[in-house]
């Protein structure tokens, strides 16, 4: 098995999903058998292939510092389940988190 | 057997770049506006929305590189940061990871123990986050938080330094040397109460017995302080606290702390999540970025002088090294002294008059020296009225004052307050004749060998003029009328 119930927990904790305890050993064994699948890349010889972080054959597509118009706020906010004074509310943070 | 500890500290500056529009799209990049005006589809994180690189912001990024003595990497990359909070609407922060645009740099600092280099490991570009305002008067007591996205997709240079300050002093003067390099680019507002500039401290205490690596020592990061003082009184606390753990035994615990500025200490926020949990990968939607040499030499052509050539040519101008610190860490204050010497060379007296009454008038008001109180024009001005003996150190003083008040010429405080001092010699020589003439016990006195008695007649002279005569004109004057007095 290549993940452990922890690991599991963890990652569902990452993704803010809730794992029921039934669901557990399910979800480890498919987990597992998707990360062994990706495995298989492992027997090919990458020795001397330069790492790529990219598939298309571009670079360096950047513009130049110019403003354009922004949405109407109205169109920015309105799918704000809930918006006051312009803002989007959210529920209240427990963990003080962020970057 | 007690155990010392060395302290080791690292700090993470965060500097919004002043580009006109954001990183990644055409939104103004502007501070205090209307909530969730300056938002489009790439900021708000809609689903397809594609980023576009700003080059702009890709030029001030590098010339701060530049100006830290970093590598700037002709071929760097741009990541994804994954996380959730509610202020990163695409549930990532475009960032830069294993292949950022520069690295190994370096700040050096001063004090009392001489110059000591510290090293820059990276410097990388990503996107800011929006700016969450809580309900309710602390994070703590929240009932909830509204949400404000024109800040996302705010241009972001991330400074990471080596742990290589040992104490809060160093790293306040770490944070100032780089405020006042980054403040002559010109590439940010650099106002840690607006958030244009942030700090985050990693400290950690070695003791003297530990051998193994200094990435293994439990780190408490201090996160978002709003000032230097801040970050200072931060890491003070944290030495402390961290210490008192050790000594009892107890085990640091890797985390977060936020600052509370008015008790002065830090609080516990979350356990810090490790690298990996970032998940960090390459950003598909934009491609590497390539910075052939033609263009990294137009960057280096921008390059203003910077403190450590100017340190040099203000020595070499005759100015003391406290003095050539004030004027080399306050950039207008700087530019400022370099117009007043522009028009009046005497470096010395602008020097002194800017750095002592000038700078303490501008105190008085409030004001700093972006928006000078009184013009350089008009501090030549008096500087030359002072020079040529119109005026006394004295009734420059009172002329000063004056001049930052109702923002007059020299001339016209001058005229207004009748303030010049006499150096017509006919004007002097009448009065010097009248003074004669009503004290005669005195001056056949002086005639008998008292020198004191001068003094006398000369203080005469000064009453009658209000002090508006050169005492040493006075003098002279008296001296030569006494002895064709017979």
């Amino acid at each position: 098995m290549l993940l452990s119930k922890e690991d599991v927990l963890h990652v569902a904790n990452l993704a803010r999903l809730s794992v029921e305890p039934s669901e557990l050993q399910e979800i480890q064994d498919t987990l597992s058998r998707v990360l062994e699948y990706i495995d298989l890349l492992n027997e090919l010889d990458t020795e001397q292939v330069v790492p790529t972080s990219q598939v298309v054959e571009q670079h360096t597509v950047w513009r130049s510092d110019q403003v354009e118009k922004s949405l109407p706020i109205a169109l920015a906010i309105q799918n704000g389940p809930q918006v006051v004074t312009g803002m989007f509310v959210v529920p209240k943070i427990l963990d003080g988190g962020g970057q | 057997m007690s155990e010392s500890y060395e302290v080791v500290i690292g700090l993470e500056v965060h500097v919004e770049l002043k580009t006109a529009s954001k990183l990644f799209c055409g939104c103004t990049n502007l501070f205090g506006q209307e909530p969730n005006t300056h938002t489009c589809p790439v900021c708000l994180g809609m689903p397809g929305a594609l980023p576009v690189l700003n080059q702009q912001a890709v030029a001030l990024a590098t010339r701060a590189a530049l100006a830290l003595s970093c590598d700037v990497h002709p071929f760097s990359k741009f990541d994804r940061k994954q996380y959730f909070y509610p202020d990163l609407p695409k549930a990532y922060q475009i960032s830069q990871y294993d292949q950022p645009l520069a690295t190994e740099g370096h700040v050096t600092i001063r004090g009392e123990f001489g110059m000591r280099s510290i090293g820059i490991e990276r410097i990388h570009l990503e996107e800011d986050a929006g700016k969450l305002n809580h309900i309710g008067q602390r994070l703590g007591d929240a009932t909830g938080s509204l949400v404000d996205l024109n800040r996302a997709g705010v241009p972001l240079i991330e400074i990471v330094s080596r742990p290589d300050m040992h104490s809060p002093e160093e790293a306040r003067l770490y944070l100032t040397e780089l405020r006042t390099v980054l403040s002559y680019l010109d590439i940010s507002d650099l106002r840690m109460e607006e958030g244009s500039m942030r700090c985050d401290a990693n400290i950690s205490l070695r003791p003297s017995s530990y051998t193994g690596s200094l990435v293994d020592l439990p780190r408490v990061e201090i996160k978002n302080v709003n000032s230097f003082r801040n970050v200072q009184r931060g890491i003070e606390h944290e030495i402390v606290r961290q210490k008192a753990l050790l000594e009892q035994g107890i085990r640091v615990v890797k985390e977060t702390r936020g600052f509370d500025d008015a008790a002065g200490t830090t609080y516990s926020q979350r356990s810090k999540e490790a690298a990996n949990d970032y998940r960090y990968f390459p950003e598909p939607d934009l491609p590497p970025l390539i910075l052939d040499t033609e263009w990294l030499e137009a960057q280096k052509r921008e390059m203003p002088d910077l403190p450590e050539a100017l340190r040099h040519s203000l020595t070499t101008e005759g100015l003391v090294s406290r003095d050539v610190e004030v004027l080399v860490q306050d950039r207008a204050l700087y530019g400022f002294w370099r117009e007043v010497v522009a028009i009046f060379p005497d470096v010395k007296l602008v020097t002194n008059w800017l750095l002592s009454d000038y700078s303490r008038h501008m105190n008085a008001q409030g004001l700093s020296f972006d928006t000078p109180g009184v013009s350089a024009e008009h501090l030549a001005q008096l500087l030359g009225l002072i020079q040529d003996g119109t005026l006394s150190g004295k009734m420059a003083k009172e002329v000063l004052e004056a001049m930052f008040t109702t923002k007059e010429s020299p001339e016209a405080v001058v005229q207004r307050l009748g303030l010049s001092q006499i150096t017509d010699q006919e004007a002097i020589r009448v009065i010097v004749a009248e003074v004669i003439t009503a004290n005669p016990g005195v001056v056949a006195d002086f005639q008998g060998g008292k020198d004191k008695a001068l003094a006398f007649l000369v203080g005469q002279v000064m009453k009658a003029t209000k002090g508006q005569a050169k005492p040493n004109l006075v003098n002279s004057l008296l001296r030569e009328a006494i002895a064709s007095h017979v």
